[in-house]
Parts: structure tokens; C-alpha cells; sequence
């Protein structure tokens, strides 16, 4: 009887023992959930109220009690942005820095990534340490002389100054050397007995194997052109070369004060729409390059 | 054999990179340090010819000067209020992530969205979000249109309403707006890499902590940071490299003018600092201010690796 009794208690007491360690596991689920969620809401704010203002009413965006949603969808905001801000001439302008720096930007990154990798010559050790030592000093210490460089070379408002200077990134070499260093030796050796081409074997073998790291660099280099503003405000602000950033600041230079913010608003989105397409196609690849360069833009 | 014939033909794929390195990377560094000590060298005056002395006059008047003071200041207080900022939050979302399953792909790209924007243009939208359209000069006939969405939050939980970044806002409320954006900025990163780390950390540890019965902040102190302290010694030090270059996102907010238009120039920073003397054909001075730069985030750097090298568990 007592052993009975003392068995039954027993197991009511794991019993509660279990229930009370499911009750704070579902807590604290709760609880992670609810600061995820309430955290997102914050990070996503931004971008909901960028959309909205971008689509009410001027007379709208200024009400004293604010409407999340707008009354009448003005998506004639977006048509005058474009026309003020003469965002046409600007996005074609970074794109064609952009494509232009980067496809001339992988074809020098991956020669030297290459002679890095697989050629032996003398001081090779000394020369890769020693760019590797330019990466930890801060650019503003290059624009000074880079300046006083490019408006000597007569370069000022071209297309050239706002892609020679920034061609090559030691970052990006160090980089896809290390991706070219997994790829085993002895493939190089056998394509040479071949007779092949540095370059077929270039193209053939190391290119698609080191795709990934390509992408990522050619995703961070787009994304540069487009978000670059302190070195375009420098030298190529004619008005005709400028891009989409500085365009962007010049065209509506009021931030606080009665502005038209529902125009701005709407080319911020229309300049920010370029890159969020970007990454809902790309998005493995951005965040894997991310995490390995730590560099924005 | 093979090597000597490789020779050239490294240094012929090599000579691209080189060139613009050399030009563009290694003349600046050289250029730079002679500026720097050449007393008040301007390069336009040295095209007409005048001669500038050795000398470190260039620093001595950098330091006494109260605007690089005050962009000094600027800079430090952002860096010193964003930085933890940024990492506690970043630790907590990433382990909050960690220990899901459902959406957490999904919230993870929305952690990461920040990351991909335009940070002029999204500092336009932060203005808007705090700006009031109206005045706040405060007689009675002047009324506020929209005291901004920050604002009417504000009021919904019963405050009252602040001037963040109108005419006759105070240097605090400019440097918590851009506190704001600068840690809604810099979550995205710190958060990828946090979690990379905590997701490379051996479960084991867990399942003995488990058996224990170890309390989970307990755990969180005991085996995760430890565990990801590389990872987070890597965030802190990137986060002060950054902090103490911020400029573009005072711009976006505060555009050109570097603060209100009652204040110009109040927020200016480090690197501001460097562009305007640039700006007034003054390249000693920004020289200087340069290498002052570098110097900070030099220090501030080995700071951190000194005392990760004490904590960091690897």
C-alpha cells in the first residue's frame, strides 16, 4: 500500500517536474518570438513608411494624426520624382560605371589572384604582404593626393576618374587567391603538359570553379557604383557625370523643414528598388560576401 | 627551371595591378606624410611656387583647432554609443535566431535588409520620420502640421513631442537621431556574422549544460560569448574602424550643412573634417587630420586586440 502510494507520487511529481520545464520552454518561445518579431518590426519600419509617404498626398503626408495607409495612392509622386530629380541620366550613368568598373575590376583581380596563386617569382611573398598592409589604412588618407592626381591627369568630370582610381581592391585579390589555392596544383601541371593556354586554363578550370567568389565581387562592386558619394562629390559634379547618390542629395537637398516629402520619398524608394531586387535574386550570395568582407559597399 | 620562366610572366599579369596600386595606393601613403609635415602646404600655392617648411606645424594647428576638436568629439561620442549598442542587440537577435526553427530564414533576411540600402537615402527617410513639418518656434499661431511619425509614437504612449532635428533642436537630440540610424544601420552585419558563429559552435556543449540544469542567461555568459568571442572581438573592432569614419550617414539625415540649419556643421566628423579643408585647398591640414585618423583607429584597434588576446577564447 505505502509503496503504492509513494510510486503514484512519484510519478505525479516527475509529471510536474515535466510540465513545468514544457510550460517555460513554450515561454520562452514565446518570448524569442515576440522580441524577433517586435525587433523586425523595427528594422522594417523604415522602408513601410518610406513606401507609404512615397504614395499619399502632400496634404495627407502632413496630417497632425498620421494614416498607415494612404486614402488616395498617388503613384503620380513616382513620375515627378523621376522628372525633379532627373533620376533618368543618373541611373544610367552608375550602371554604366558600375558595369564598366567591375568587369574591368575581375579581369585585373583575377590575373593577379592568379600569378599569386600558381606562379612562383622572386619577392612574391614581400609583394602580397605588402598590399595586404595598405587594406588597414582608412581611404580618406588616398583621396587627398588622389585628388590633386586626377585633376592634374585632366580627368575631372569624366567617367574615367569615377572608375580608374578604385580598379583594383587588394581585398578581392586576397580573396579569390584563397579560392584559387584550394583548387588542386597538379590540375595546372597536367593542363600545361596538355599544352594548354594560362588563359584557356584560366577560363576553363579556375573561373567556373571560383564562380561564387566572382559573383560576390562583382555584387559588391555594383553595389559600390551605386552607393558611392564622397569621391563623385570630389570630382565629377558637372551635373553630367554625377550619379545616382549624389544626384539623389542634390535634387532634394531640404531634409527637415516643410518639404515635399512624398516626391522624396518616392525617389528614395525608386533609388533603393535597384538593390532589394538584387538581393531577393542574389541574396546567398550577398550574404555570403558579406560575411567575408565586412566592407560595405 | 619552371620558376625563372614564370618570372616575367607573373610580373606581366601582375603589371596592371601594380600600376594603379603604385599610382593610387602608394604615392597617396608617400604624398600624404609629406603634406602632413610640410607647414601649411596647400597644393594650389605650390603650383604658384611658394616653398613650404618641414615641420609638424600642420598637427599643432589641427589639435588646437576647435572645429577638429568638436568633429573629434562628435566622432567619439557616436563611436562610443553605437558600438555596444549595436553588438548587445546584434548578440541578443542572433542567438534569439539561433534557438528557432520556424521563419527563422525569413527573419534572418529581414535583419538583413538594412545592410542593402543607399545609406543617403535611407538617412532621407529617418529625416522624415523624425522631421516636423511646421514651426517650433512655439507662438500661438504658428501650428505643427505633422510632428513627425516618431513624435506622434511618442504622444500615443502619452510624452510629449521633441524637437529631434529642426531649427533649435539640441546637439543631444541630433546625436540620438543619429544613434538610431547609425545601430539600425550596423545591426545587419554584426548580426551575419554572430550568427555564422553561433551556428559553427559545437552542440555538445549545450546538451551538458542541459543535463546540468544551467540557467539559460548562465549559458548565454558561460559558453556563448565565450564561445564567440572571436567573432564578436571581430564586430567590435570593425564597428569602432567604422564609427570613427562615419560621415555619409550624418549627410543622409542632416544633409550637406552637417546638422539643423540653425547649427551647421554641429555634426560634423572626422572625416568632414578632412573633406572641408580638402574642400579650401588646404592638404596639409587635411593631411594631418588624416594621419591623426589612422592614429586613432590604429590605437583604438591594438586596444581591442590587446584586450581579445586577454578574453578572446579561441
Amino acid at each position: 500500500m505505502a509503496d503504492n502510494d509513494r510510486v503514484i507520487m512519484h510519478e505525479k511529481e516527475l509529471n510536474k517536474v515535466k510540465t513545468t520545464s514544457k510550460v517555460g520552454g513554450i515561454a520562452g518561445k514565446v518570448l524569442t518570438y515576440t522580441f524577433l518579431v517586435i525587433m523586425a518590426l523595427i528594422i522594417l519600419f523604415p522602408f513601410y513608411w518610406m513606401i507609404i509617404s512615397s504614395l499619399k498626398t502632400l496634404d495627407e503626408y502632413r496630417m497632425s494624426i498620421p494614416t498607415f495607409w494612404p486614402r488616395i495612392v498617388m503613384f503620380s509622386n513616382y513620375a515627378e520624382a523621376f522628372t525633379v530629380g532627373k533620376l533618368g541620366r543618373l541611373f544610367v550613368n552608375t550602371v554604366l560605371v558600375g558595369l564598366v568598373s567591375t568587369i574591368l575590376s575581375l579581369v585585373i583581380t583575377v590575373i593577379s589572384a592568379f600569378a599569386f596563386a600558381r606562379l612562383e617569382f622572386k619577392g612574391k611573398n614581400i609583394l602580397f604582404a605588402g598590399l595586404l598592409a595598405t587594406m588597414m589604412i582608412p581611404g580618406e588618407l588616398f583621396t587627398i593626393t588622389n585628388y590633386g592626381t586626377v585633376t592634374s591627369l585632366g580627368w575631372k568630370n569624366t567617367y574615367t576618374v569615377l572608375i580608374v582610381p578604385f580598379l583594383v581592391s587588394v581585398f578581392y585579390i586576397y580573396l579569390l587567391r584563397q579560392n584559387f589555392l584550394q583548387i588542386p596544383n597538379e590540375l595546372y601541371l597536367a593542363a600545361k603538359v596538355d599544352g594548354t593556354s594560362d588563359i584557356k586554363y584560366l577560363w576553363k578550370v579556375m573561373i567556373p570553379l571560383a564562380l561564387p567568389t566572382l559573383i560576390s565581387i562583382t555584387i559588391l562592386k555594383m553595389t559600390g557604383a551605386w552607393n558611392s558619394y564622397i569621391w563623385p562629390r570630389l570630382v565629377a559634379n558637372d551635373g553630367v557625370h554625377s550619379l545616382i547618390t549624389n544626384g539623389l542629395r542634390n535634387a532634394f537637398t531640404e531634409t527637415t523643414g516643410d518639404v515635399n516629402y512624398p516626391v522624396q520619398m518616392a525617389a528614395v524608394a525608386l533609388v533603393s528598388a535597384p538593390l532589394f531586387i538584387v538581393f531577393i535574386f542574389l541574396r546567398k550570395y550577398i550574404m555570403k560576401g558579406v560575411s567575408r568582407s565586412g566592407i560595405k559597399g | 627551371m619552371v620558376s625563372s620562366k614564370n618570372n616575367w610572366k607573373a610580373w606581366l599579369y601582375l603589371a596592371p595591378a601594380i600600376v594603379l596600386l603604385l599610382v593610387f595606393t602608394v604615392w597617396p601613403i608617400i604624398n600624404t606624410v609629406r603634406m602632413a609635415f610640410l607647414n601649411d602646404y596647400s597644393g594650389l600655392e605650390e603650383v604658384g611656387g611658394a616653398v613650404f617648411n618641414f615641420g609638424i606645424g600642420n598637427f599643432i594647428k589641427v589639435v588646437q583647432y576647435q572645429r577638429f576638436l568638436d568633429c573629434l568629439k562628435t566622432t567619439s561620442i557616436l563611436c562610443i554609443a553605437t558600438v555596444p549598442i549595436s553588438t548587445v542587440l546584434a548578440l541578443l537577435i542572433a542567438v534569439a535566431l539561433n534557438s528557432i526553427k520556424v521563419l527563422q530564414k525569413f527573419l534572418q533576411t529581414v535583419f538583413f535588409l538594412p545592410y542593402v540600402t543607399n545609406s543617403i537615402a535611407i538617412g532621407m527617410v529617418f529625416a522624415a520620420m523624425f522631421n516636423i513639418v511646421g514651426s517650433f518656434l512655439g507662438t500661438e499661431n504658428e501650428l505643427i502640421a505633422t510632428a513627425g511619425i516618431i513624435n506622434n509614437i511618442i504622444e500615443f504612449f502619452g510624452g510629449t513631442h521633441v524637437n529631434w532635428i529642426n531649427v533649435g533642436s539640441t546637439y543631444w537630440a541630433n546625436i540620438f537621431v543619429m544613434v538610431v540610424y547609425i545601430v539600425w544601420n550596423a545591426l545587419p552585419f554584426k548580426i551575419l556574422i554572430l550568427l555564422g558563429g553561433l551556428q559553427s559552435i559545437n552542440k555538445q556543449y549545450y546538451d551538458a549544460a542541459k543535463v546540468d540544469g544551467t540557467s539559460k542567461g548562465r549559458i548565454l555568459r558561460k559558453i556563448t560569448v565565450p564561445l564567440l568571442s572571436p567573432m564578436l572581438a571581430y564586430v567590435v573592432i570593425t564597428g569602432f574602424i567604422g564609427g570613427f569614419k562615419e560621415y555619409t550617414s550624418i549627410i543622409g539625415i542632416f544633409g550637406e550643412t552637417m546638422g539643423p540649419a540653425d547649427a551647421s556643421g554641429r555634426l560634423n566628423t572626422m572625416v568632414g573634417f578632412i573633406y572641408d579643408a580638402l574642400a579650401s585647398n588646404k592638404q596639409g591640414r587635411a593631411s594631418a587630420a588624416a594621419l591623426i585618423l589612422f592614429g586613432i583607429i590604429l590605437v583604438v584597434t591594438l586596444i581591442n586586440l590587446q584586450v581579445s588576446k586577454k578574453k578572446v577564447h579561441y
